[in-house]
């Protein structure tokens, strides 16, 4: 079945006795049993929850995975992945990482004895290069955040499974209706499902979906053993923000591709990271691996003073953290997404200050780029 | 401001700009932003939303705290706080924890290293003797779950100070209501806001609130980092529920002496575990540090043919998990909130498969009575 009838049918079937066409909102934290020892298959929402499940089903179905989780964010999805590690546990991460999954690794988990070692996880040979003998997974974004490099996934789960290693893939940039990393191999997918899924800027949750059944119930465990859980009512908005996510996206990714050949012509803009540019460097690999090229652009401008005029005089592009929404949002990593990443690695990968990120949402791309050139102006 | 006034107003400044009475749910992940040097109290959801701030400020001044942190449950709380500490550390913890807490402690936490004392924390000789020089803090349920023993806050917190550890509260079972731990010389309040605090069975949440700001804001760090927050909407839906928690306690725990005094009599009752009775051998410690018995207690019946015809057979207390609703709930803490704890280790702490924990509702106690009778003697 088509993706698109998969996510715009999420919950259908699921309310038998009314026959509603959407699912409940089960805004309840405990259910009755029929009697000792038995149970209706929900006992605590914190260990299931039927509003929940039907996204963490939904969400399973789209990317070809056996089991979904979904979490009360983005990070929560990610801290409850590492917690199926262990003291003295070495993890290979993408180098330019979202600042919020930096912070978790470098503040909290290397406390904890992980170790974790940052290369370019579009660089398969790098990726080899940085196995240690308690190297326990790779950890790639599949499109990284700001600098748009694209992950060979099918290159990094094989090299995975020569070295017994978990693949673990953030798929935010993408969704899996642009990529769907279980069927190129990996093993574990996670998303901020605040972004392209729920698709609004109104909802904070995280997804996970995972391949194998016995990985998934090592995954469910610490689900419920640390309990952060996402409500009935944001899992609720996130099943209703994935119905319109092909359509939403379609629309997008037009935007993105119009917006990207204004900024080529554009005097005042130097470097473009786009990967539906045939000189992006990930370009050929994208277009083999995926079903678009997103809908994030970051571009860097000529000189500093312009920073301020494109945060600020754009009236319709919002000056905001986070992506993926139907609303156009501007960033300046440098100092908020990725504030951090310690200054010399933001220097050596090429975010600095002369560095925007773009998540353009559904608007007219007319009335985006001329909110773009008279901000410029 | 006395509680009941503080729990109409305290979570709800008037809205400046409409005059609503009731906090606007900002549903928002992200906030735009009108300056590059210096961004605005908000900017990001995870980090801040101003439904969950008024929340965690009026859960914090209820409980005589600093800074006040809401999670999307409350083992969520109970796991953040464990993530301020480090590999090596030490906790001394009341053996009778809840279930869901002796999980993540023998699985998730001793994984990474963080050790675990499981101690009577009713015995403070027993607490004393279980410091190791590792040790960062003492870790208590006062009641306990299941078996509402209780422990002597400020003799732990005295404890705790005087060897330089942190003292850790579950006040699930009490609320600020009844217990305020940190006004005892505890470090941090725990809870399961899914209980008393929310009040309704209807939202899962969590809290933890710090008496001293430099706590607060490691706590805040984690929090920030793993990212286990509480929604908007489920923070409104606490709010609203905040607002009759001493209304709703009240009447619970003059149902909950009610039930108690009628259990005492019942032949198939063996025994009754409730700290309002004056043979509860935490009686006088427990007058001492709360202001009431509260709502939930525990009792053994007979035999488990009993145990079976009382579970099954009543019809207005639902048989189920969890506690503190305006509903009554009756559960069977060996298969529910204490199912995830090995047999041999539930046995050695007295939690037989005759013991039921009842947390008492807003129904009329007159009508759970007839329902137990019923249920007890067909």
């Amino acid at each position: 079945m088509n993706i698109s009838t998969q996510a715009a049918q999420i919950g259908l079937d699921r309310e038998t006795r009314t026959g509603a066409v959407t699912v409940p909102i089960y805004q309840t934290a405990t259910f009755r049993h029929p009697g000792l020892g038995q149970s209706t298959g929900y006992d605590y929402s914190r260990s299931g929850n039927p509003t929940r499940q039907a996204l963490e089903e939904g969400i399973a179905l789209l990317d070809g995975g056996c089991r979904g989780f979904a979490y009360s964010s983005g990070m929560a999805a990610i801290t409850s992945l590492l917690f199926l590690f262990k003291q003295g546990d070495h993890l290979i991460v993408t180098e330019d990482l979202y600042g919020g999954s930096y912070r978790l690794f470098e503040k909290i988990f290397q406390q904890f004895g992980l170790s974790f070692s940052y290369v370019d996880t579009s660089d398969v040979d790098a990726v080899e290069g940085a196995l240690e003998p308690n190297t326990k997974a790779v950890f790639a974004e599949s499109l990284t955040n700001p600098l748009l490099k694209v992950a060979d996934v099918k290159g990094l789960a094989g090299l995975c499974r020569r070295h017994d290693l978990l693949c673990i893939v953030d798929n935010t940039f993408l969704t899996p209706y642009l990529l769907r990393p279980l069927d190129l191999g990996a093993d574990v997918v996670v998303y901020s499902g605040s972004k392209y899924l729920a698709g609004h800027n109104d909802t904070v949750c995280g997804l996970v979906t995972v391949k194998d059944p016995q990985l998934a119930e090592r995954v469910y465990f610490h689900q419920n053993g640390a309990g952060a859980v996402l409500g009935p009512q944001d899992s609720w908005l996130t099943i209703r923000g994935i119905k319109t996510l092909t359509i939403r996206m379609d629309r997008q990714q037009d935007n993105a591709a119009a917006i990207a050949a204004f900024l080529v012509d554009h005097p005042q803009v130097g470097k473009i990271y786009y990967p539906g540019l045939a000189d992006h460097p990930g370009h050929e690999l994208m277009k083999a691996q995926c079903k678009g090229f997103g809908a994030m652009i970051a571009f860097e401008v000529t000189e500093p003073g312009l920073i301020d005029r494109l945060l600020l005089k754009t009236r319709l592009i919002s000056f905001a953290e986070s992506l993926g929404g139907v609303e156009s949002l501007i960033t300046f990593p440098r100092v908020q997404t990725h504030a951090d990443i310690e200054p010399e690695t933001l220097k050596r990968l090429g975010i600095n200050n002369l560095l925007l990120r773009l998540s353009v949402g559904i608007e007219d791309k007319d009335d985006l780029i001329a909110d773009l050139a008279q901000a410029f102006a | 401001m006395k509680l009941a006034t503080e729990l109409i107003h305290g979570g709800n400044p008037i809205d400046p700009e409409h005059g609503s009475l009731s906090h606007p749910i900002y549903l928002s992940s992200t906030f735009g932003q009108k300056s590059l040097d210096e961004f605005g109290r908000y900017d990001y959801s995870r980090s801040g939303n101003p439904t969950r701030e008024a929340l965690e400020e009026a859960v914090a001044r209820l409980e005589k705290g600093t800074v006040g942190l809401a999670f999307a449950s409350g083992m969520a709380a109970i796991a953040s706080t464990f993530m301020i500490f480090a590999p090596g550390d030490h906790l001394v913890v009341c053996e009778d924890v809840y279930g869901g807490t002796f999980r993540v402690l023998s699985t998730l936490f001793k994984g990474w290293g963080l050790e675990t004392s499981f101690v009577d924390a009713t015995d403070s000789n027993a607490i004393a003797a279980a410091v190791t020089p590792k040790t960062r803090a003492i870790y208590l349920e006062t009641p306990s779950n299941p078996l509402i023993k209780i422990t002597d806050l400020a003799a732990a917190a005295a404890l705790a100070r005087e060897k330089g550890l942190l003292t850790i509260v579950d006040n699930t079972f009490m609320t600020p209501y009844l217990q305020r731990p940190l006004e005892l010389g505890c470090d941090i309040v725990l809870h399961s806001g899914t209980k008393f605090l929310n009040g309704h069975s209807d939202v899962l949440c969590g809290f933890a609130v710090a008496r001293d700001p430099e706590l607060g804001r490691r706590l805040k760090f984690v929090q920030n980092a793993f990212g286990a927050v509480l929604g908007p909407q489920d923070c409104w839906l606490v709010l609203r529920g905040l607002k009759t928690l001493k209304v709703r306690l009240e009447e619970s725990q003059r149902n909950a002496g009610r039930v108690v005094a009628w259990l005492k009599e019942q032949k198939q009752v063996a025994k009754v575990y409730y700290p309002g009775l004056p043979e509860h051998p935490g009686y006088e410690i427990h007058r001492a540090q709360a202001d009431g018995p509260g709502a939930v207690l525990s009792f053994e019946l007979t035999s488990y043919g009993a145990t079976k015809r009382l579970s099954e057979g009543v019809t207005l207390a639902a048989f189920a998990v969890s506690l503190g609703g305006v509903e009554s709930i009756l559960s069977y803490p060996a298969k529910m909130s204490h199912a995830a704890m090995p047999p041999a280790e539930r046995e050695a702490r007295g939690i037989k498969d005759t013991l039921v924990r009842l947390s008492v509702g807003l129904e009329d106690a007159d009508d759970l009575i007839a329902d137990f009778d019923r249920a007890l003697n067909v």
